[in-house]
Formats: structure tokens, C-alpha cells, sequence
């Protein structure tokens, strides 16, 4: 398919429907030498390209809408179109993020409470007692969440710079903590889970250094923490505080409150629990709750309730850490959120989890003799397992694209070998997951009888094997324009 | 897999060959088969001390980015300059042109596994 560019021909224009170009010209208000000698070199198409253009991209998307996408660690769950109907109403979509700043939101009191119930609700899923709304996505919110850490001690007069993250922790764990300014002491697993005594060993060695430890549970294996009381108690005796990456929130929704467990910080990915498209579907939304002690330092704005019913913005906290991103979060993504948790009520979101970890268990035990399994034991919402002997995880994904199935996630985590980690989400039926093990079952079958068939996956798809090595090594992120 | 019986493996997969007061070092190939085609390597400079087990840089593939532990402590007396443009010589040569640093030691690991106790380790790793 030709790039948009490649489409392009001199002179072609569309009118379209956009607002007016500005009468301004570029010279009149831009520094000499910001302004470019020539004009971009922009692509010249009429409306009907555009519209064909797109269209026919679209067609190759891949997506849950369409088909299964068991894509572990990522929560690629149905998004119900009653939330999409909720966030589209025009006296949402259509409110400007400034008028709520006029006369402290007397004007936008519905969309003010949506906000408001939508902190109550999340407070009352994770025991947490207040939430921040703001962050963008799910490594926006662990910056916030590590800032707010890194706040708290400096408010005590403590100097703490190291950050403890297990081994299996999803890479972004590390790299939001060194950005909030720590240092991170990698904490190694036994058994698949967080060893207390590595968790203890690191304590002894750094002592009050410890600002706290980031977890996701249950872990990136697909298994429950066994630990955590143990550990909460290691890091509470030194005062550091306990961090849970919500990423695997979709396995306990309903069953276990981190706010009970001991943690003192959480973020949430709304996109991957709480059922808003993501991917490359939209936007996401990355909240983030804490104990009572902590909120002083959340972001500003959050929203209360005044005694008279009517909603406002509570002052900033001068311990507050500031704004992390514009006005009140992703609010398309927060409203899809707050139809999702409403929708299904207490016992709809316990039955998520449920569901989730029981379509996992399915899977891992159909599979049990086509793929590898190195923890043989009850997963969670996802679980891990090896290729077969002498066959490769990005062979197998590749022959499940080439059947029409969104292959699983591979090569991660690094510490299994050959790994891939389906997650099956709730949303799917018996008989998708059924379909999926058959055709894991002939692709791996007929791999093993003949690897070169299978090397050569996919076929009849708009592109064949990509040359992964030359793409990472000579990248070319943009267009000459 | 290839592993030299003359070299000496740590277990997080990097080797080492002493030649005198010199460490030459490098990633094994069982590391460099897991990692897949490299794509980067992030190195130290030359005269940048090491200690053991400490981190030394990184290396990207397809797959993942992976850190580095040194062996060894001491100075680093010289660097693989062809990595920075040719990361796949770690792939294609891991004992040979794909070495990462020669180091002036002042400590070696004592927990440095001979060949033989090292292919146990990788055959432990891969179930």
C-alpha cells in the first residue's frame, strides 16, 4: 500500500470542512529564525484519497471489535459500547476544560461529579483514600506515584534515594523511579515471587536510604504474591512505602483491596481494567490512589462535595507535587471508566476477576502439552509459558497471525525462556478460547514437522517477516518534509 | 552452545580471559542466542573503573535491553570501539571480535564458574 505521500499529487487540494486558514502569515508573529525558506513538502490529496486512504488503513487494523487478542500483560479486554455511548454525549464531549474553571465549577457540575464519584469508586476498590486523576496513562501515573513518594520523605527531612523493584517488574517501574531521581536496587525473585529475604537483605545493606519498593500483583508471571505481609512489614518497620502497579488490577477487582495489604500508593491503568480501548485505540488514563498520609502531596486539581450536594475544587495543598498533566485527566477515559464500574456494580467487577483468572486457567491447562509450562500451579489473569524444545516463541506468534489470532506476548518476561504469556481476559467464551488451543495445537504440530513452513509465517498478510534487526538499527522516525 | 573450557563464566552470563593482569571480557554465547540480533551497545569509556558485579552498561536487541555486570574490578584500559557500529560482532563472534572491555584487574569475582559448572548454570536457566 503507497504512503499517503507517495499519493500525493501537485496541485491536488480538498476544501474540506476545517475552520479557515488564519490571515496571519507565519512572518508576523514567528522569529526569523524559526520560519523555513521553502513550504513543507506536505501531501497533496483530494478528500476522496484521504477518505479511501484511511479507510483502507483502518481495514488492516487488528483489534478486539474484530478478533481474540490474548496479548498478556496488556488487558486487551471488550470494551463495551455503553461506555462509548457515555463518553459521547455532547454535554460531555462538547464541555471545554475552561469552563469549569470559571466561578470554581459552578457551571460544570455534572462533569465535576463525575470526577468526584469516580475517585469514591476507585477509593472503595483498592481501600485507598484519595485518588488523583490526572495522569495520562500508566507510566505517567508511576512518575506520579514515585514523586509523591520521593515528596513525602522530603516533607519528613529525609534524604532517601533508593528505590527497591523486583526482577520481574514491568520495565517502566525502573524507569519512572531513576526519573523521579532514585536510584533503583533490583530485588531477585525465588519461586517466581518476591523473596522477603532479598527484600530483608536490601533493607539491612541501605537502610534508612529505602524510599519504598514498587510491586505488580499479581506479578508479571501471572502468579500471586505470596509475601506481601511479610514484606508490607519489612518496609513499614523503616517507614519506606509499599508501591502497587495496577497493571494486573484485573486480576483481584473485588477480591483483595491493596489499601488493606499495606500499600501506600497505587496506579491504576483505566485503559486495561476498567474498559476503554487501548493499544493504539485512544488515549489512556493512569490514576493514582494513596493512604490518608499521602494525600497532601497529590496533584492538584482533585474535586469535593460541599454539605449543600454541589461539587467544587478543593484548595492545593502547598505539599502538593504540582500538576502532572493539563486540567483533570484523560476525561473521555474517565467518564468510560465510571459507566464500566457502575454498569457492573460490586459483584460485576468481583465477577471480572473471576472470570479473568478462570478463562487463564483454561487456557494453561489445555496447553499443558503443546507448550512448556515452568510454574505448574494455579496462575492468575495471565500466565507463562516456554515454546517447546528446540521451536521459537516469535515463530509460533507469527504462525498465530497468519491464522487470523493476535499472538500472545513474547519474550517477556526475559527470565522465562522462549516465553509467552497469554491472557485471555474475561470477555472471551469457552469456544473462542477452544479455537485459539486448537490452532496453537496444529501450528506448533505441524512447526515441529516442518520448521520451515513455519519460518516462513506469516503469509497473506500486508507484510510478511519484518526485518526487526534493520528496523531497530537504522530507524527512521520521520518523513523529509 | 559454544563455551571455551579456558574461559571463566559469571552467572549472569558474562566471561572473562585473563591474559596477564588484563581481563579481556565479553557475553557468552548462550547470552547472545537469548538476546537475540543486537542492536546496541551502550558501553563505558576507556578509564572508567569497575567493580564486581557492578553495572558496566547495557545491550539492546530486538528482544530486550539487558543489563551488564562486571566480572571483574579495576580500570577499563580499553574499550570494542566496532560496537558502536556493529553491535552484531557480540552475536556473530561473542568469544572473538565481539568483546566489550580489557580491564586492568584489581579483583576477580570469587564466584566465577569454570565451563563445565557454567553450562549446568545456562541448562538450569532454560528448564
Amino acid at each position: 500500500m503507497q504512503t499517503i505521500f507517495e499519493k500525493s499529487v501537485p496541485g491536488r487540494h480538498c476544501k474540506g470542512i476545517g475552520p479557515k486558514p488564519s490571515a496571519k502569515k507565519a512572518k508576523d508573529f514567528l522569529p526569523a529564525d524559526l520560519l523555513r525558506a521553502e513550504k513543507p513538502k506536505m501531501p497533496e490529496c483530494s478528500e476522496l484519497d484521504v477518505v479511501r486512504h484511511f479507510t483502507q488503513l483502518a481495514g488492516r487494523n487488528y483489534s478486539v471489535d474484530a478478533n481474540f487478542y490474548p496479548l498478556g500483560s496488556c488487558t486487551m479486554k471488550y470494551n463495551a459500547r455503553i461506555s462509548e455511548e457515555v463518553a459521547a454525549l455532547a454535554g460531555f464531549n462538547r464541555a471545554h476544560p475552561m469552563q469549569a474553571l470559571l466561578d470554581n465549577g459552578k457551571s460544570s457540575q455534572g462533569a465535576m461529579q463525575c470526577l468526584y464519584e469516580l475517585e469514591r469508586s476507585l477509593c472503595a476498590i483498592t481501600g485507598m483514600k484519595g485518588f488523583t486523576l490526572q495522569p495520562m496513562a500508566g507510566a505517567n501515573g508511576e512518575f506520579t506515584g514515585v514523586s509523591v513518594i520521593a515528596a513525602y520523605h522530603r516533607a519528613k527531612g529525609r534524604d532517601r534515594r533508593i528505590m527497591l523493584i523486583p526482577d520481574a517488574a514491568h520495565g517502566t517501574n525502573p524507569a519512572s523511579a531513576a526519573m523521579a531521581g532514585f536510584t533503583v536496587v533490583n530485588i531477585e525473585s525465588r519461586d517466581g515471587m518476591v523473596d522477603p529475604s532479598a527484600v530483608k537483605a536490601a533493607i539491612d545493606q541501605y537502610g534508612d536510604q529505602v524510599a519504598g519498593l514498587m510491586m505488580t500483583c499479581p506479578n508479571t508471571l501471572g502468579l500471586m504474591e505470596l509475601h506481601l505481609k511479610e514484606i508490607v512489614a519489612l518496609l513499614h518497620g523503616i517507614d519506606a512505602l509499599l508501591y502497587y502497579d495496577g497493571a494486573n488490577m484485573n486480576a483481584i477487582l473485588g477480591k483483595m483491596r491493596v489499601g488493606d495489604a499495606g500499600f501506600d500508593v497505587v496506579h491504576l491503568n483505566l485503559h486495561k481494567t476498567f474498559g476503554t480501548p487501548h493499544g493504539g485505540g485512544g488515549p489512556g488514563a493512569g490514576p493514582v490512589g494513596v493512604c490518608e498520609r499521602l494525600i497532601p502531596f497529590l496533584p492538584s486539581p482533585r474535586v469535593g462535595k460541599a454539605e449543600d450536594g454541589s461539587y467544587y475544587f478543593l484548595p492545593e495543598d502547598e505539599l502538593s507535587i504540582g500538576h502532572i498533566g493539563p486540567f483533570y485527566g484523560s476525561f473521555g477515559v474517565l467518564l468510560k471508566a465510571l459507566a464500566y464500574i457502575w454498569r457492573l456494580g460490586g459483584e460485576g467487577l468481583e465477577r471480572v476477576a473471576e472470570y479473568a483468572v478462570l478463562n487463564a486457567n483454561y487456557l494453561r491447562v489445555q496447553l499443558k502439552d503443546v507448550l512448556d509450562e515452568p510454574f505448574d500451579r494455579l496462575c492468575m489473569h495471565e500466565f507463562v509459558a516456554s515454546a517447546p524444545h528446540g521451536m521459537h516463541a516469535l515463530d509460533i506468534a507469527k504462525g498465530l497471525l497468519e491464522r487470523g489470532m493476535h499472538a500472545p506476548t513474547m519474550y517477556f518476561p526475559l527470565l522465562v525462556h522462549e516465553c509467552l504469556m497469554p491472557e485471555p481476559t474475561e470477555t472471551e467464551s469457552k469456544q473462542t478460547l477452544d479455537e485459539f488451543c486448537e490452532l496453537l495445537r496444529e501450528i506448533i504440530a505441524h512447526g515441529k514437522e516442518d520448521p520451515a513452513w513455519l519460518e516462513e509465517a506469516p503469509r497473506g498478510l500486508p507484510v510478511s517477516r519484518l526485518d526487526e534487526t534493520q528496523a531497530a538499527r537504522q530507524m527512521k522516525l520521520t518523513e523529509d518534509l | 552452545m559454544n563455551t571455551p573450557a579456558e574461559l571463566k563464566y559469571s552467572k549472569s552470563h558474562e566471561w572473562v580471559r585473563m591474559e596477564g593482569d588484563e581481563a579481556v571480557v565479553g557475553i557468552t554465547d548462550y547470552a547472545q542466542d537469548a538476546l537475540g540480533d543486537l542492536t546496541y551497545a551502550d558501553t563505558l569509556q576507556e578509564g572508567d573503573e569497575l567493580t564486581v558485579d557492578g553495572e558496566c552498561g547495557s545491550l539492546e536487541s530486538v528482544k530486550a535491553a539487558s543489563d551488564l555486570f562486571s566480572p571483574v574490578a579495576g580500570k577499563i584500559t580499553a574499550v570494542n570501539g566496532e560496537l558502536a557500529d556493529a553491535p552484531e560482532l557480540i552475536n556473530s563472534d561473542p568469544y572473538g571480535k565481539g568483546w566489550i572491555y580489557r580491564v586492568k584487574v584489581t579483583e576477580v569475582s570469587p564466584e566465577l564458574l569454570d565451563a563445565q559448572a557454567y553450562d549446568a548454570h545456562c541448562a538450569s536457566e532454560s528448564h
